[in-house]
């Protein structure tokens, strides 16, 4: 009898839930957007002050970042593992794709808590 | 069956002509959703981050946004970027439907492709004739 130990059969679990659970969250965060419009009948330039003005709706706009960085990186890395063979080329190209998205990350950071 | 009773009559691995296939419509909105998404990661946050920065600097600058967002070639750029996150948001949710195998059969899968094709058309152009 042999016994077949299939190791790494499952490493793209992880990433794949990931993905799914990331796009729940950014759902959630756009109907939250949709619900604020709504209720307030549109968006203008004070109801847009006074919600960046919110540390709670800044956390919740960084979050959304966060499971963005998280959910575009997956999708990104399919995007280069499907299409580019050349395996130098797609090391570099996910090592740019990385340093791209951690840099909109410190970006968004930088917006929601800079000094007004 | 048996590996040894398949017969390999077609040379491996298949090269398909991507210029000659024709994508069934379940095809078309799988590649349209890697299409908008990697165009979101391209253009999309970073003008996103750069509209956000701009918007709140200053008082004056929301409203220079505003005057920005309003030229017509900035206009078509910003509707491709919402149809892409609607696009993409859409056909997300059919994805997820069919992870917990909702609609997995050919004739289901065929219709909420076009519902979703469709739907995400339909709210940028909602969207478009609010923001134009």
């Amino acid at each position: 009898m042999v016994k077949r130990v299939l190791v790494g059969a499952h490493y793209g679990l992880k990433d794949w839930v990931a993905q799914r659970i990331t796009a729940v969250l950014m759902v959630i965060y756009t109907l939250l957007w949709l619900v604020i419009a709504v209720v307030h009948g549109g968006v203008d330039q004070a109801l847009w002050q006074a919600l960046f003005a919110n540390a709670a709706f800044r956390v919740a706009t960084f979050l959304f970042g966060l499971a963005l960085l998280w959910h575009a990186w997956i999708g990104m890395r399919d995007i280069w593992m499907d299409y580019v063979g050349s395996t130098a080329l797609r090391l570099s190209l996910e090592v740019l794709t990385i340093v791209v998205l951690v840099g909109y990350a410190a970006w968004l950071a930088a917006i929601l808590w800079a000094p007004r | 069956m048996p590996a040894v009773e398949r017969p390999i009559t077609r040379p491996r691995p298949v090269y398909l002509n991507l210029v000659r296939i024709r994508l069934p419509l379940p095809g078309l909105v799988s590649i349209l959703h890697r299409i908008s998404g990697a165009a979101m990661f391209l253009v999309g946050i970073p003008l996103l981050l750069l509209g956000l920065q701009w918007s709140l600097t200053s008082e004056g600058s929301f409203a220079s946004l505003r005057n920005v967002v309003a030229q017509p070639l900035v206009k078509v750029v910003l509707f491709g970027l919402i149809w892409a996150y609607l696009h993409h948001f859409c056909a997300g949710i059919r994805f997820l439907l069919l992870d917990v195998h909702r609609g997995i059969e050919l004739e289901p899968a065929r219709r909420s492709s076009v519902v979703v094709l469709v739907a995400s058309l339909a709210l940028t152009v909602l969207i478009g004739v609010r923001l134009w």
